[in-house]
C-alpha cells in the first residue's frame, strides 16, 4: 500500500472543507470497497477523508411520505429497519442478497451507490482499461467476459455496475443528496450513474469535491409489491449474473403500475421504462411478463461469453413478475 | 482393560489451539530483526525479460535490497555476476520423489531471462515493513519482449509429448470396440482449478552462519528440507524447516515452490530473517494447480451390459519449466473388470505456472471421465446405471493378477442407494418434479490407491507421567495430531490429555508428506513401533539391578495402563523412572511397507447417490442431496474421517459446478481471488449424508486404516453432471456445468 495522509472530519462542512476539489483525495466511510481496491493498486489516493463519525446514520420518514438515509446507514441497519422492511421489502432483499454479513456490518449507504464495477480487467493495474486509465483500451471486449454487461454498452467498456442495493433503488425511485464546494444539490437517482460511452471514467454526477449526505426514496407506492430475484452461480456470496427488482401495484388481475430494474446485466442500475410500459395496464399473466421481459432487453448487445445472460435477464424479470403478482 | 482409543470418534487434540489463536501458523512467527520481503510477478504470459528498472523503488521508503537476476546467485557463477553476501551459486535440486527432494518448480528463481507465465517472479523486494515491501514492488518496472503465449490446453490443437510411463495396455482393446455392439466415443475435459487453501504461502527464512531455518506452510518438511540443502549444497543436517500448523494445502504444499529459495537467499543477502507471505493472487499463479485436461474415451460392452474394452486416452497441461504429469487413466484398468483395456496420457506445455498435485490428482479427473462414460453406456443399455456397474464389478485387481486386499464396493451400492432411495428413481429424464423444480438422480463410483510410505518416530515415557511423541510429517488439518495420539494411548493406556505430540519440524524423525492420503497408514506403525520400543526400554530398566523389578525377566513384566506389574507389584512409569532417577525411557522406530503389496492389491472403493434440483425458468442447478458410502478399511477417527470424506464431497461440487481457472487468449489469468474463483459457499452444501465401512484392511498394517484424504472427492463430478443428465437430457462432458449450458436456446 501506497503511503497516504489521512484526516478525519467530524461533520459535512469539514468534510467538503477538507476534501476540497482535490483529486488525489477521496472519501472514505466502509472501505470494502476502497481499501480492497488501495490494495490492488487501482485506486492510488495521496490523501483520505474518513467521514463515519459524520452524522449521518439516521433513517428519517419525511412528511412527504418519503423516507430519508443517511450516507452512513449500514446495509445491515437499511435492510433490517422496520420500514424498509414494510413499505420497501424490495430493497431489503436486494440488500440481503449482496456481499456478506460481515461486508453489510460496516458497508454504508452512500459507499454502495459508489460501488465500483468487479471487471476484473479494471481491477488488475497491468491490464488495458478505459475506465480506469482512459484510452489504455479494453481487456474486457476481446477477453473473457461471461460476467459483463449486455445493456447500456459502448464500445470502450462493457463493465457491469455490481450493486444490488441500487438496482433496487432504480426501481423505487430516489433523490441523492450531495453537499460540496458549491453547495447542496440533489440528483434524482436515474441520472445519478453514467453510461459509459465514450467516457467510462465517468461513473456518477458528482462533481469534484461532492459528498453524497442521503438517499431519499421516493413514497412508497399505495398497495405496492416488492421482490427482488437475484441470479448466480452459487447460492451465496457472489455478484449477480442477472438479477430483477420488481415493484408491482394492481387492479384485481391487471398490471396497474410496474417498476422494473436490472442488474448484473448493466452497466448502470438499469431501469426498465421498457418493460414497465409493456406491463401496464395488461393482465398479470406470463404472456404479458414475457412480453416486458423482450421489450427490456430489446437492446440488448452479447459479446463472446454474454450471450446467456439476455434470455437469463429474461427469466428474472418473468420470475420476479411472476413471484411478486402472485403475494 | 486398556481403553480402547482407536475408532472412537475423537476431538482434535489442537482444537483448542486453533480456536484460540495459539496454534502457529508459518506467518504468524515474527523473528528478531526480521524484514520483508514481496515478489513482483511478471505481467506477461510468454516472452522476455529485457530489464528492470529498479530505481524508483530503491528510493520508496523502508527499501532495504532487490533481488532480481541480475545479483541472484546462478547455476553457472560469473564474474559480472557477483553474488554479493549470499550463496556463490545455486543447485537444481534433483527432484525426485524417491529422494525426497521433489520440488514444485524444477528451474530456479531468475534462472534465464524468459518469462514462462504470467505471474513469473522477476524480483523480490525486501523492506522493513510489508506494506512498504509490497508499495515498492508495484514500482518496479520491467521492460519485455512479448511472445505469443499458449493461453492454456483448449486454445491449442498441440498434442504435447507421451508420458510414456503412465501407458497400460491388454488385451485388444481396439479389434474389441470394432466388435463391440454397443459403444461410445466422447471427448471430457475439465477446466485448470486452483487449490485455495485458506493460509497463503509464507516462508521465514533464516540463516545462523551456514545453517538455514526456514518457516513454510508445507506439507512436506522433510521434502523442502532436502530440495534446500540441494539447491544451496549444503549437508540436510543444516537446513531446518519447520511447519506446525497449516491451513490446509490440497495438494499445492506439498512441495517447495520459488518463493522460498528467494527468500532465503534474500535472507542470507541482507543478513537479517525475511518473511515473505504471497497474495492470494500470488497464490493462484505460483504455487501449483489442477491443470486442464482433456481425455478421449472409448468404452465398450455387450448387449448384457458386461465391458468389452475401454480405451482412455488423456491430455494435461504442463508448463515451459517443468514437466508435470497428471495420472489421469491410473484408476481405470482397476476399478472394472474387462480384458481390454489401454490408457496413455500426454503433457501440453502451456504458458501457466507449473501444475502440482490436487486432491486426488489424476483419478478424480480420471473418474469423471469413466463414470460419465458409464452412465452413457448404461442409457445406450436402457439399464440402470447401477445395475450396469455390478455386472462389471472386479473380483480381483484386473491390472495386477493380484486378489484384492479388500473391495467392499458392493456393500458400499447396497447401503448407500438403499439410504438414497434409489430404488424409487425414474429413469425418465425429467420425469421428476417438484413445483418449478426437475430432480434428477446420478450416481458414481469413487476409489483411490491405498498407499503407504516409510517413517521413523520417538517415543518418550516420560517421569512426569506424561508421554511424548515425535515424528517429522505434519498436519495439514486433518487431524495427523489427534491420530499420532490415539496411537499412543492405546498402546500406553495413558490418557489422551496426558500425550504431547511433536509434529511439523524436520529435524524430528523423518516422516512422511501429508499427501496421497497415506499419512494415518504410514505413520501410525512407526508410532506404535516407537512405543514398544519405549515400554520394552522401561521394562529393560525396570529388571536392571537395584531397580523395582530387579531379578525378574524383562518379558514377564506387564504393561498396562501406563503401568508395569509382575503380578505382586504394580508401577506406573512416572513412578518407576522417579524410583529409577531417570527422566524418560525412551524409543524410536522405523516402519515402511513390506511383502505386502506383492501378495495383494489395496484399493479403497465407495460410491456417491447425487440428487440436484433444476429450475429452468431461472436456469438455476443446485445440488439437493449426497449419499455416500465409503470403505476405507477401519476408521481411526470417525469424526476426522467423515469430515474428510465430506470436505471432499464439497470440493467434488467444486470441481462439478463451479471451479475454473480461466486464462484469456493473451494467457492472461482471469479470475485470481476469492470472489472471481468461485467454490461452494456454506449456502450451496447440502446434507451430506456418509458413511463410513467399518472394514478393517489388515493385510495392510496392524491398524487395518488406509487412507480417507482423498476418495471422496472421486466420482463426485460424474455423479452430478449424470444426475443433471436425469433432470435436464443434456450430456455436459465439459467441467464444471455453467447454466448457460444447460439453458434452453
Amino acid at each position: 500500500m501506497r503511503h497516504f495522509a489521512y484526516q478525519r472530519a467530524g461533520d459535512v462542512a469539514e468534510a467538503t472543507a477538507l476534501h476540497g476539489s482535490d483529486r488525489s483525495a477521496d472519501f472514505i466511510a466502509g472501505g470494502t470497497n476502497l481499501i480492497d481496491m488501495v490494495k490492488l493498486d487501482i485506486m492510488r489516493p495521496e490523501r483520505l477523508v474518513d467521514v463515519n463519525r459524520l452524522p449521518l446514520t439516521a433513517i428519517e420518514s419525511l412528511d412527504d411520505g418519503r423516507l430519508r438515509i443517511g450516507a452512513l446507514v449500514t446495509n445491515t441497519d437499511l435492510a433490517y429497519d422496520e420500514r424498509i422492511q414494510a413499505d420497501y421489502p424490495v430493497l431489503s432483499e436486494a440488500l440481503l442478497s449482496g456481499a456478506s454479513t460481515q461486508l453489510r456490518n460496516v458497508a454504508t449507504t452512500a459507499g454502495n451507490v459508489m460501488q465500483r464495477t468487479r471487471c476484473p480487467y479494471f481491477r488488475n493495474p497491468s491490464r488495458p482499461c478505459n475506465k480506469r486509465e482512459p484510452g489504455s483500451g479494453c481487456g474486457a471486449l476481446d477477453g473473457i467476459n461471461r460476467n459483463h454487461a449486455v445493456l447500456g454498452v459502448s464500445d470502450k467498456c462493457i463493465a457491469v455496475h455490481p450493486s444490488d442495493m441500487c438496482v433496487a433503488m432504480a426501481a423505487l425511485g430516489a433523490t441523492v443528496t450531495v453537499e460540496g464546494p458549491s453547495g447542496v444539490r440533489e440528483i434524482p437517482f436515474e441520472e445519478y450513474h453514467l453510461l459509459p460511452g465514450d467516457t467510462p471514467e465517468r461513473e456518477h454526477a458528482l462533481s469534484d469535491g461532492e459528498l453524497i449526505t442521503h438517499v431519499t426514496l421516493d413514497a412508497p407506492i399505495t398497495g405496492a409489491k416488492g421482490h427482488y430475484l437475484k441470479l448466480r452461480d452459487r447460492a451465496s456470496f457472489e455478484f449477480a449474473l442477472a438479477s430483477c427488482a420488481a415493484v408491482v401495484t394492481m387492479d384485481g388481475d391487471t398490471v396497474r403500475e410496474a417498476r422494473i430494474a436490472l442488474g448484473g446485466v448493466a452497466t448502470k442500475p438499469w431501469r426498465s421504462f421498457e418493460a414497465e410500459a409493456a406491463l401496464s395496464g395488461q393482465p398479470a399473466s406470463e404472456a404479458t411478463f414475457k412480453q416486458a421481459a423482450e421489450a427490456a432487453l430489446a437492446g440488448a448487445v452479447a459479446h463472446r461469453d454474454t450471450a446467456f445472460k439476455i434470455p437469463l435477464a429474461k427469466q428474472a424479470i418473468v420470475r420476479a413478475l411472476t413471484t411478486v403478482t402472485a403475494q | 482393560m486398556t481403553e480402547t482409543v482407536i475408532g472412537h470418534r475423537t476431538a482434535r487434540i489442537d482444537g483448542e489451539l486453533k480456536l484460540t489463536g495459539k496454534a502457529d501458523y508459518a506467518a504468524d512467527h515474527n523473528l528478531p530483526n526480521q524484514v520483508y520481503g514481496y515478489p513482483v510477478p511478471s505481467t506477461i504470459a510468454c516472452g522476455k525479460l529485457l530489464g528492470l528498472d529498479l530505481d524508483e523503488a530503491r528510493q520508496a521508503p523502508g527499501v532495504i535490497d532487490i533481488v532480481h537476476r541480475g545479483n541472484f546467485p546462478q547455476l553457472q557463477p560469473s564474474d559480472n555476476n557477483p553474488a554479493c553476501g549470499a550463496a556463490a551459486r545455486l543447485y537444481r535440486s534433483p527432484s525426485t520423489m524417491g529422494e525426497e527432494n521433489k520440488v514444485g518448480e524444477v528451474r530456479l528463481p531468475f534462472e534465464d531471462d524468459g518469462i514462462h507465465y504470467e505471474g513469473q517472479y522477476i524480483a523480490m523486494v525486501i523492506a522493513d515493513t510489508f506494506e512498504h515491501a509490497r508499495a515498492a514492488a508495484r514500482l518496479v518496472k520491467a521492460r519485455y519482449e512479448v511472445h505469443e503465449a499458449v493461453p492454456g490446453l483448449f486454445y491449442t490443437d498441440d498434442e504435447g509429448e507421451e508420458a510414456g510411463d503412465e501407458a497400460v495396455s491388454r488385451g485388444d482393446p481396439a479389434g474389441a470396440f470394432d466388435a463391440a455392439p454397443v459403444k461410445l466415443d466422447q471427448t471430457y475435459t475439465i477446466a485448470m482449478e486452483t487449490h485455495v487453501a485458506m493460509e497463503m504461502h509464507a516462508s521465514i527464512a533464516h540463516w545462523e552462519g551456514d545453517r538455514l531455518t526456514i518457516y513454510e506452510s508445507t506439507q512436506g518438511v522433510v521434502f523442502q528440507r532436502n530440495a534446500l540443502a540441494q539447491i544451496f549444497g549444503i549437508p540436510p543436517e543444516k537446513v531446518t524447516v519447520i511447519a506446525h500448523y497449516i491451513g490446509s494445502g490440497f495438494g499445492s504444499k506439498l512441495f517447495m515452490w520459488p518463493h522460498a529459495v528467494i527468500t532465503a537467499v534474500a535472507a542470507q543477502r541482507v543478513g537479517r530473517p525475511v518473511k515473505t507471505v504471497l497474495s492470494r493472487q500470488q497464490n493462484f499463479c505460483n504455487a501449483g494447480n489442477r491443470p486442464a485436461s482433456r481425455q478421449h474415451m472409448r468404452i465398450a460392452a455387450d448387449r448384457d451390459g458386461k465391458l468389452l474394452s475401454i480405451r482412455h486416452d488423456s491430455y494435461n497441461e504442463t508448463s515451459f519449466v517443468d514437466e508435470y504429469t497428471e495420472s489421469i487413466g491410473s484408476g481405470t484398468p482397476r476399478v472394472y473388470a474387462c480384458d481390454n483395456v489401454s490408457v496413455s496420457q500426454r503433457r501440453v506445455k502451456v504458458n501457466h505456472g507449473t501444475p502440482t498435485s490436487m486432491r486426488a490428482p489424476g483419478e478424480v479427473s480420471g473418474s469423471f471421465a469413466l463414470e460419465s462414460a458409464m452412465d452413457e453406456l448404461a442409457i445406450a443399455l436402457d439399464m440402470d446405471p447401477l445395475e450396469l456397474r455390478r455386472r462389471n464389478f472386479a473380483d480381483r485387481d484386473p491390472s495386477a493378477d493380484l486378489p484384492w486386499s479388500g473391495n467392499h464396493l458392493r456393500e458400499c451400492w447396497d447401503d448407500a442407494s438403499r439410504r438414497f432411495g434409489w430404488d424409487q428413481r425414474n429413469p425418465q429424464v425429467g420425469s421428476m418434479r417438484d413445483g418449478h423444480e426437475i430432480i434428477g438422480w446420478g450416481m458414481a463410483d469413487a476409489t483411490w490407491e491405498a498407499m503407504r510410505s516409510h517413517c521413523s518416530a520417538r517415543v518418550e515415557l516420560r517421569a512426569d507421567g506424561r508421554v511424548q511423541v515425535a515424528c517429522g510429517t505434519q498436519d495439514i488439518g486433518t487431524g495427523t495430531y489427534t491420530i499420532v495420539a490415539q496411537t499412543a494411548s492405546e498402546l500406553t493406556g495413558v490418557p489422551l490429555e496426558r500425550i504431547e505430540v511433536k509434529l511439523g519440524d524436520s529435524m524430528l524423525p523423518a516422516g512422511p508428506l501429508s499427501g496421497g492420503s497415506m499419512a494415518t497408514a504410514t505413520v501410525m506403525p512407526a508410532v506404535a513401533g516407537a512405543t514398544r520400543k519405549a515400554i520394552e526400554r522401561l521394562k529393560q530398566l525396570a529388571v536392571a539391578e537395584g531397580a523395582p523389578f530387579a531379578g525378574k525377566e524383562a518379558d514377564a513384566l506387564e504393561f498396562e495402563n501406563g503401568a508395569l506389574s509382575d503380578g505382586s507389584q504394580t508401577l506406573s512409569f512416572a513412578e518407576l523412572l522417579d524410583k529409577l532417577q531417570r527422566g524418560m525411557a525412551e524409543g524410536e522406530a522405523s516402519a515402511a511397507p513390506g511383502e505386502e503389496k506383492d501378495k495383494f492389491s489395496f484399493r479403497s472403493f465407495g460410491a456417491h447417490f447425487v440428487e440436484v434440483r433444476w429450475d429452468p425458468g431461472i436456469s438455476r442447478l443446485r445440488v439437493a442431496r449426497v449419499v455416500s458410502t465409503i470403505d476405507i478399511g477401519r476408521a481411526i477417527n470417525p469424526l476426522t474421517a467423515r469430515n474428510q470424506v465430506e470436505g471432499a464431497i464439497v470440493m467434488g461440487m467444486g470441481m462439478g459446478l463451479f471451479e475454473a481457472t480461466e486464462y484469456d487468449p493473451a494467457g492472461n489469468i482471469y479470475n485470481n481471488n476469492y470472489a472471481d474463483y468461485i467454490v461452494p459457499v456454506h449456502a450451496d452444501i447440502p446434507d451430506i449424508e456418509v458413511e463410513l465401512l467399518d472394514s478393517p484392511d489388515y493385510n495392510f498394517n496392524e491398524f487395518g486404516a488406509r487412507g480417507v484424504g482423498e476418495i471422496g472427492i472421486t466420482g463426485m463430478a460424474a455423479a452430478i453432471a449424470n444426475a443433471v443428465y436425469h433432470a435436464t437430457g443434456k450430456r455436459i462432458r465439459d467441467m464444471p456445468i455453467k447454466i448457460a449450458d444447460l439453458m434452453e436456446p
